[in-house]
């Protein structure tokens, strides 16, 4: 077990987990998630928010197992060696806020990092613009963490802390296999507190199991490999350290290939599938997307697989990213196939003003 | 010349332990610099960017689960 472990810290484990994401997102589509959208953090994140009715969205309303089994997995490999640790403290208040800013870029370009790979592993020519963007945005925070900025230190906590993201997840798959229909509409019929859509992409999904054991798997690689798709860019441009760059480029080309393999490869800027081809504001979302990552220290995946060991800071800004979604729905301000929402653009913008002043004001307090 | 620099860098974000060892060892030459972390990711990263930088690594796994990473040229 220990060999494992230290295979999957070496320069190797982001490269494997990066493989076992590119194969598996593509199947998953395969098997019934929507189109590029085999794994996507943000977009999964919003159907889980639109289930609990946090929004009403009704073609995005689901309880994706994939996210579950990403904490879960997460968990079991922490505990397996010795890594779960309960902390918080680094300004949870300034996290919550970043995961929702981080949603509402992400939802104008539809799609977190994760996805903008595997839109671009897809053939959708629109992912250019939003990794162009997460780019420049990585590259602004790195500006702030250059000049200092800091959300200062975590404290170990007390256990039960560690249990409550990886508790509410086990609820919200209780809830996904019960899915409990209590309330009725204004015919009689039974709707919510759980919603599930009936038609678009929150309708469509692999089997609950198989979503569910993928997500446990590529939770548990990548808790012990580190996998990062934000630490990727950043570190490369920071440290010089390719370690994770390598994992993201592992998952690029495996995405690529499975695609090309099962038919799903469409090239192509127009109708591409969940995606609008409006170039400024897919890079503009992802300015915004990039940035709340980077001053939060790392990409939606990265924060459920510290969740999994305990990070409650991270927990917090995973609920951050439930209520974005929520809002970002409610206020017309994520995108659809269509482009932009209404106030997408203001959102981006006012969110980049925030995010700014949280780059130029946060410092450690004993730096 | 036997003094050890210590960096504390317990409980900070992905990159700041790695930033705050590239900068203690850039102050220094060579000697002795003591880094504290509490997390396993933290524990890689700063000792491969020390490693690379032509410092010899020594890890001391700590108590309280965090670990004290010994570099010295």
């Amino acid at each position: 077990m220990s060999s494992i472990s230290r295979f999957l810290t070496s320069r190797w484990g982001p490269i494997i987990t990066g493989i076992v994401v590119g194969i598996l997102a593509p199947v998953l589509v395969k098997l019934g998630n929507p189109g590029n959208m085999g794994v996507c953090v943000v977009c999964f994140s919003r159907d889980i928010a639109g289930a609990l009715g946090l929004h009403r969205a009704g073609v995005v309303q689901y309880i994706r197992p994939e996210i579950i089994g990403f904490v879960l997995g997460a968990l079991i490999a922490a505990f397996l060696f010795r890594e779960f640790k309960p902390r918080t403290g680094s300004a949870p208040l300034v996290r919550f806020l970043l995961g929702m800013f981080a949603t509402f870029g992400a939802l104008v370009f539809l799609g977190c990092p994760w996805r903008a790979y595997l839109r671009l592993a897809g053939g959708d020519g629109n992912a250019i613009f939003g990794i162009l963007g997460l780019t420049a945005g990585i590259g602004l925070g790195i500006v702030f963490l250059r000049s200092g900025y800091s959300l200062g230190r975590s404290r170990p906590a007390p256990r039960a802390v560690g249990w409550v993201m990886p508790a509410l997840m086990v609820l919200l798959l209780v809830l996904l296999i019960a899915a409990p229909q209590f309330g009725r509409d204004a015919g009689g019929n039974p709707t919510g507190p759980i919603f599930f859509s009936t038609t678009g992409p929150g309708s469509q999904h692999a089997p609950l199991f198989i979503s569910l054991v993928a997500g446990l798997f590529i939770g548990f690689l990548a808790q012990r490999s580190r996998f990062c798709t934000v630490g990727a860019v950043r570190d490369a441009i920071l440290l010089r350290d390719f370690r994770l760059l390598s994992g993201v480029i592992a998952l690029l080309v495996a995405a690529f290939v499975t695609n090309m393999i099962l038919g799903q490869f469409q090239p192509g800027f127009e109708k591409q599938p969940i995606a609008h081809a409006n170039s400024l504001w897919n890079f503009g979302g992802m300015v915004l997307a990039g940035l709340a990552f980077t001053l939060a220290g790392g990409c939606p995946g990265r924060q459920l697989f510290l969740a999994g060991e305990g990070d409650a800071d991270s927990g917090l800004f995973i609920m951050g990213m439930f209520v974005g979604a929520g809002f970002a729905h409610i206020y017309n301000m994520a995108s659809s196939a269509a482009g932009p929402g209404v106030f997408g653009p203001a959102i981006v913008i006012a969110g980049l003003i925030i995010c700014v002043l949280f780059g130029l004001t946060m410092r450690d307090a004993k730096a | 010349m036997s003094e050890i620099r210590t960096v504390d860098a317990r409980g900070l974000s992905c990159p700041q332990p790695a930033m705050l060892t590239r900068k203690a060892l850039q102050q220094s030459d060579k000697g002795t610099v003591e880094v504290l972390v509490d997390s396993g990711t933290a524990c890689e990263n700063v000792s491969r960017l020390a490693g690379k930088a032509g410092w010899a690594v020594m890890v001391e796994e700590q108590p309280d689960r965090g670990c004290r990473i010994v570099l010295k040229k």
